[in-house]
């Protein structure tokens, strides 16, 4: 069995939202997740990518396929853009938290659909969020 | 961009959604809702997201500010056909939809609005 | 190195020469170890081809050695798989040194000696390679029981027309939990049930992590339009619920699982009369 290559996609509209979900269920498809994972980690790209579009002004997503030490496969994802950055790293993952007049659940929600989230930023440069879900 | 759309029957109105929903085909899609409502006086409003693979926070919140909107227009929403799946995405989100109603099916949806289904010869107990 | 590459060769030629006897002996030794749990005709085959691969691997053959890595772990595979305790099937590898210093011994060649420490190496390597795949093997048998026994120990059953029954038995982790409740899930829109009893009478004890997942299935089952009824909450999964806090809200619970099905019942419309004299 050979792993797909990442792929990458440019996040510049509403439609690329669709296009990253997309993406993501082809690579959680092909890591062989269950139905309830696909959907967990689809929803926390979708709103991601959303985050990238709205607050980042637009950037890219990387998709790859990873296994981890014990052989497990899993799907990482990161997207980023050079937008604003998160003054307030803190704040922003705290439940309920916005700034673009969402439900605050972008950051936070996404987190804990997810195995690991890393989150990197920079005010004035720009920000990088990188989630990765392993097969059960 | 692609608009959903929106079908009477009887008093009810009627939305399937069949496609990937972008943010923008969900805001229209609250727009129209709203001015239907208003130009059919109708009673209720029935979501069927059993076609819908993800539900996430910007859709979920779409139920709930169409099932309030409708409200102050005298109509009920129930939302019918949510995945297991989905269902389970979004209580790990941690959105809750609020005051939405939701039935396991359109059929179960209609009786909930308390809206007589088309006669199908289907007799009820 | 010319003294390693003789010594092999060395034992290469008595492998050859000696075939028969040799892989005779061999083949009655491992006959003895497995107590007939294998027949000796079986046995003869595997040998006799893991003799042929080991005398080229001897005589410098390279891509014997890997054709004979393969077919040891196959062997070792089905060993595992057959419930071979893991010296019964390193026997099948090990022996060979006998058989082969009791045929240097009638010999009599002392310069085959230094020779035979050389063979007793790469016979212990291949005695290594045996117990790694002979591991994974059972690793991948328990796994496989393991998942099997989730899968038995998590029913979904339909108590009435449209409720459906969970009786949960014996020690609820994470995993289990999940699996169940996605199971549950599931069941409820292929039968079309609006209701379901999970019942955790037979459950000792639950922890927060369980707790919750208990707690999120409910509330996705009320997202896609059914209720959950919980019964049989013992007092002290109780007491652990709330003194971890956990807000169970407004789910319905019930003491007993006749409870749970009879809120049920009356939910969805259904009466249930006592026959007079009953």
């Amino acid at each position: 069995m050979t792993t797909p290559p990442p792929e990458e996609l440019a996040i510049g509209s509403g439609d690329d939202v669709v296009r990253v979900r997309q993406l993501v269920r082809t690579a959680a498809g092909h890591a062989g997740m269950s139905l309830v994972d696909q959907t967990k980690l689809i929803t926390a790209a979708s709103e991601l990518a959303r985050n990238t579009f709205v607050y980042g002004g637009g950037g890219a997503v990387r998709v790859e396929h990873v296994v981890n030490a014990r052989g497990r496969a899993g799907v990482r994802i990161a997207f980023s853009d050079r937008g604003p950055g998160i003054p307030d790293v803190d704040q922003a993952l705290t439940e309920g938290w916005t700034s673009g007049g969402g439900l605050g659940l972008g950051l936070s929600g996404a987190r804990r659909l997810v195995d690991e989230f890393e989150l990197e930023t920079e005010v004035g440069k720009g920000t990088t969020v990188t989630v990765t879900k392993w097969t059960r | 961009m692609e608009r959903v759309p929106i079908l009477k029957i009887g008093d009810v109105l009627l939305v399937s959604i069949q496609i990937d929903l972008q943010d923008q085909s969900v805001l229209s899609l609250q727009e129209d809702l709203a001015d239907k409502i208003v130009k059919t006086g109708a009673r209720g409003v029935i979501i069927d997201i059993t076609a819908v693979e993800i539900v996430d926070s910007f859709i979920g919140r779409m139920f709930a500010t169409i099932a309030s909107m409708s409200r102050l227009m005298d109509a009920e929403t129930v939302v019918v056909g949510m995945r297991p799946a989905v269902a389970i995405t979004l209580v790990e989100l941690g959105l809750s939809l609020g005051g939405v109603r939701t039935a396991l099916d359109l059929e179960k949806g209609m009786r909930l609005l308390g809206a007589a289904l088309p006669d199908t010869g289907a007799g009820r107990r | 190195m010319s003294g390693e590459d003789g010594g092999q060769g060395r034992i290469g030629e008595l492998l050859r020469d000696h075939r028969e006897s040799v892989l005779d002996r061999w083949v009655a030794l491992v006959v003895a170890g497995l107590r007939g749990r294998l027949t000796e005709g079986e046995l003869r085959g595997e040998l006799t081809e893991l003799y042929g691969l080991i005398e080229r691997a001897a005589g410098g053959d390279g891509t014997a050695s890997g054709e004979l890595h393969a077919a040891l772990a196959d062997i070792s595979r089905s060993r595992a798989r057959q419930g071979f305790s893991p010296s019964e099937t390193a026997i099948s590898v090990f022996t060979l040194k006998q058989a082969v210093y009791e045929q240097i011994e009638n010999a009599g060649d002392p310069a085959t000696y230094t020779a035979f420490i050389a063979f007793s190496q790469s016979v212990d390597d291949l005695g290594l390679v045996t117990f790694e795949t002979y591991a994974a093997a059972r690793e991948q048998v328990i796994a496989d029981q393991a998942e099997q026994l989730l899968e038995l120990s998590t029913p979904v059953v339909k108590l009435w027309d449209g409720i459906l029954g969970v009786p949960l038995v014996g020690t609820l982790d994470s995993a289990r939990t999940q699996v169940v409740m996605e199971a549950l899930l599931e069941m409820l829109v292929d039968t079309g049930s609006e209701y379901a009893v999970i019942d955790i009478t037979g459950v000792p004890a639950v922890d927060t992590e369980v707790a919750q997942h208990l707690l999120k299935t409910v509330m996705a089952a009320r997202l896609m339009g059914t209720e959950c009824v919980i019964s049989g909450i013992r007092p002290q999964i109780a007491q652990t619920i709330v003194t971890l806090g956990i807000e169970f809200g407004d789910i319905v619970t019930k003491a007993t699982l006749a409870d749970a099905l009879a809120y049920a019942l009356d939910h969805s419309g259904v009466a249930v009369d006592a026959k007079a004299g009953a």
